[in-house]
């Protein structure tokens, strides 16, 4: 049978690329200094997604909640092999915690029908792993976190293999599920060129009126609407029109979503400085080395 | 939703594995103790499974002034909802203003749902809590009293403290490892509460058909000096030198993640954000360049030698001992130091 797969990604500043420039001088990050990634488990989650449909037919849609430049990682979901994309995006989802996240990432995948949901693990901006647990009590469905291998699929079961730190469990359950992926679960194939030459063009409203303005600074208000509702229709027609979602759309509750639904705060930010409060240069002489192991001795620090 | 309580006691979630206690439960004690010291309240463990009734002792020893003990055949194992349902039960009714849970496998999938249900605030892999007060930017209402979840974000480049004033309880797991063990004492008394549990197969949605448990190939939570190689040590080969000095010390090999990576030793071995935090009397990093991410599991070793080729190394900055220079002679130098010493006494 075949099967619907719903894969959460998100686009992350590239931690593992921060240098000194990309720090504020009061320890916030610069993200403008930072390239925006895929954030790297989503990769995992949508490739085991995609090996489903493969497998077993159905579909995969890619919702994101972000910013309208995270539709950069909808179009690389395309690229290798999503057959939808979803971008959610809204003044009113900014500064959401993982509790206002994941109730609207719920609203959205409630709209779809789904028999797995899929996640990374965490993602590498915050490392919390929460929104994942947090979607799958919100839609009332099992979670299995920290899958590293997909085992079996058939009917309505599925078999997965789950990491648990200290060794692993195999565990059945029925579906629908929710799956937290490892970067151990598969290798991300890489995108088709036939998909990327087709879907490079795919656009969200957002990109296409930007793309009129450009092209036409000279035209009025109405002759841009004319010219947008057109390119919109022709982008629809191909398959290349990205969806995109905002909260009136969702008719997500107000009182749980952005800064207000967020009861984790920020009090305080600090960049890390860390220094050893005295230290010594050794020689690295016969000498030097035995005064430093007689020191280590006598301070009782070697035994 | 939860109200503000403010006389709400300090609870920590014990995980226990056929009734046996997990270690990190236990290092959250001294901690979770100053804190409801601090606050003027209990502290109180909750324990799940099946004939566990034993433990609660274990955890008055270390801390605890009351146990909540629920206890139910359907609980003998882990599972996410059932677990969820209980805890957030008991939180219904008991409304403590702060829970913690080690940041385990298991702390960290079940956190999140009870957090989602409770709808109340979560921090995530926390590395430090301490009590203060907090004035929102907007409003000068100073809420007094707050739990700060301290973690590092941004791949270890920035400490964040975290709050929440408005929903109770505040909510956080703690990292593995960051908090020292407090000793247990035998003569301490407090309460021991059985809670009645509702439970039901609907509350199983998984079938655990295999477990598979194993032990990590060293220690290095328990180490008391560690020799650190990274990716500067070369090659597997190399990775000999790290062997030989930490054998000769007494000491446990460990590496950082580019040395894991490199395939130079396993990955039960690696110290950091990805794998174990740290803090021994002595931690010798041989040809580690010192990445945030490594830094942030082994800064709290009490004494940091560094032994590296470039003088611009990050790990210089937390040195104790900086040694520059080529490895391959250091650690041989060091080794012959260290055995006349051991031969004279």
């Amino acid at each position: 049978m075949a099967y619907n797969c719903v894969v959460l990604i998100k686009q992350v500043p590239d931690t593992k690329k921060i240098t000194g420039k990309a720090m504020n001088d009061d320890g916030t990050v610069n993200r403008a200094a930072l390239p925006a990634i895929f954030n790297p488990e989503d990769l995992n989650a949508l490739e085991m997604a995609l090996q489903i449909k493969q497998l077993h037919g159905g579909t995969v849609t890619a919702i994101t909640m972000g910013l309208p430049a995270a539709s950069d990682i909808l179009r690389e979901s395309l690229y290798r092999g999503a057959d939808d994309a979803i971008l959610i995006t809204d003044a009113k989802c900014a500064a959401s915690d993982t509790l206002a996240t994941s109730y609207i990432l719920s609203c959205a995948v409630k709209k779809l029908p789904f028999d797995i949901v899929l996640c990374g693990r965490q993602a590498i901006d915050g490392d919390t792993a929460q929104v994942g647990p947090q979607l799958a009590e919100k839609l009332a469905i099992p979670q299995i976190t920290y899958v590293e291998q997909l085992t079996e699929l058939a009917e309505r079961t599925i078999t997965v293999r789950r990491n648990i730190g200290s060794g692993w469990q195999k565990i059945r359950t029925k579906l629908p599920v929710l799956l937290t992926v490892t970067s151990d679960a598969n290798e991300p194939g890489v995108a088709a060129a036939k998909k990327m030459m087709k879907y490079k063009n795919a656009l969200t409203p957002i990109e296409i009126g930007q793309k009129v303005q450009a092209e036409n600074p000279q035209a009025d208000q109405l002759t841009h609407k004319a010219l947008i509702d057109r390119k919109t229709k022709q982008l629809e027609e191909k398959g290349l029109l990205i969806k995109q979602w905002n909260l009136d759309f969702l008719q997500a509750d107000l009182t749980w979503c952005g800064r207000d639904g967020s009861p984790t705060k920020v009090h305080r930010i600090q960049s890390v400085v860390l220094a050893a409060k005295e230290s010594k240069n050794i020689e690295p002489t016969d000498a030097g080395i035995t005064d430093m192991v007689h020191e280590l001795i006598e301070d009782k620090i070697i035994a | 939703m939860i109200d503000v309580n403010r006389q709400g006691e300090v609870w920590v979630f014990t995980e226990q594995h056929n009734a046996n206690i997990e270690e990190p439960s236990i290092e959250l004690m001294s901690k979770a103790k100053h804190l409801a010291d601090v606050l003027g309240v209990n502290l109180s463990a909750v324990i799940l499974g099946d004939n566990i009734k034993s433990l609660a002792e274990k955890m008055i020893h270390y801390g605890a002034d009351k146990v909540y003990i629920a206890q139910h055949n359907l609980l003998a194992g882990y599972q996410t909802n059932s677990y969820a349902k209980v805890i957030y039960d008991l939180i219904h009714k008991y409304k403590p203003q702060i829970v913690l849970y080690g940041a385990t496998a298991a702390g960290r999938d079940l956190a999140p749902r009870i957090a989602s249900a409770a709808k109340a605030g979560l921090t995530a892999d926390c590395t430090d809590l301490q009590i203060g007060d907090h004035t929102p930017p907007n409003n000068k209402t100073t809420h007094k009293n707050l739990l700060f979840q301290i973690r590092p974000a941004f791949g270890g480049n920035i400490i964040a403290t975290i709050i929440n004033y408005d929903r109770w309880p505040q909510m956080a797991t703690v990292r593995e490892g960051v908090m020292p063990m407090p000793q247990p004492q035998t003569n301490r008394k407090g309460e021991i509460i059985e809670e009645k549990v509702s439970v039901s197969e609907n509350d199983l949605p998984l079938e655990i058909l295999e477990e598979h448990k194993r032990q990590k190939k060293v220690d290095l939570k328990a180490a008391r000096i560690i020799v650190a190689g990274g990716a500067g040590v070369g090659s597997r080969e190399n990775f000999k030198l790290v062997w030989d000095l930490a054998n000769c010390l007494g000491a446990a090999p460990a590496a950082s993640r580019a040395a894991v990576d490199l395939g130079f030793i396993d990955h039960d071995h690696q110290v950091g954000q990805t794998g174990t935090t740290v803090r021994p009397s002595l931690y010798i990093a041989v040809g580690v360049s010192g990445a945030i991410q490594h830094q942030a599991g082994m800064n709290q070793s009490q004494k940091i030698v560094a032994i590296n080729n470039d003088p611009d190394a990050p790990i210089f900055q937390l040195a104790h001992y900086k040694i520059v220079g080529d490895l391959n002679t250091i650690i041989p130098k060091m080794i012959k130091a260290i055995r006349e010493k051991a031969i004279k006494e």
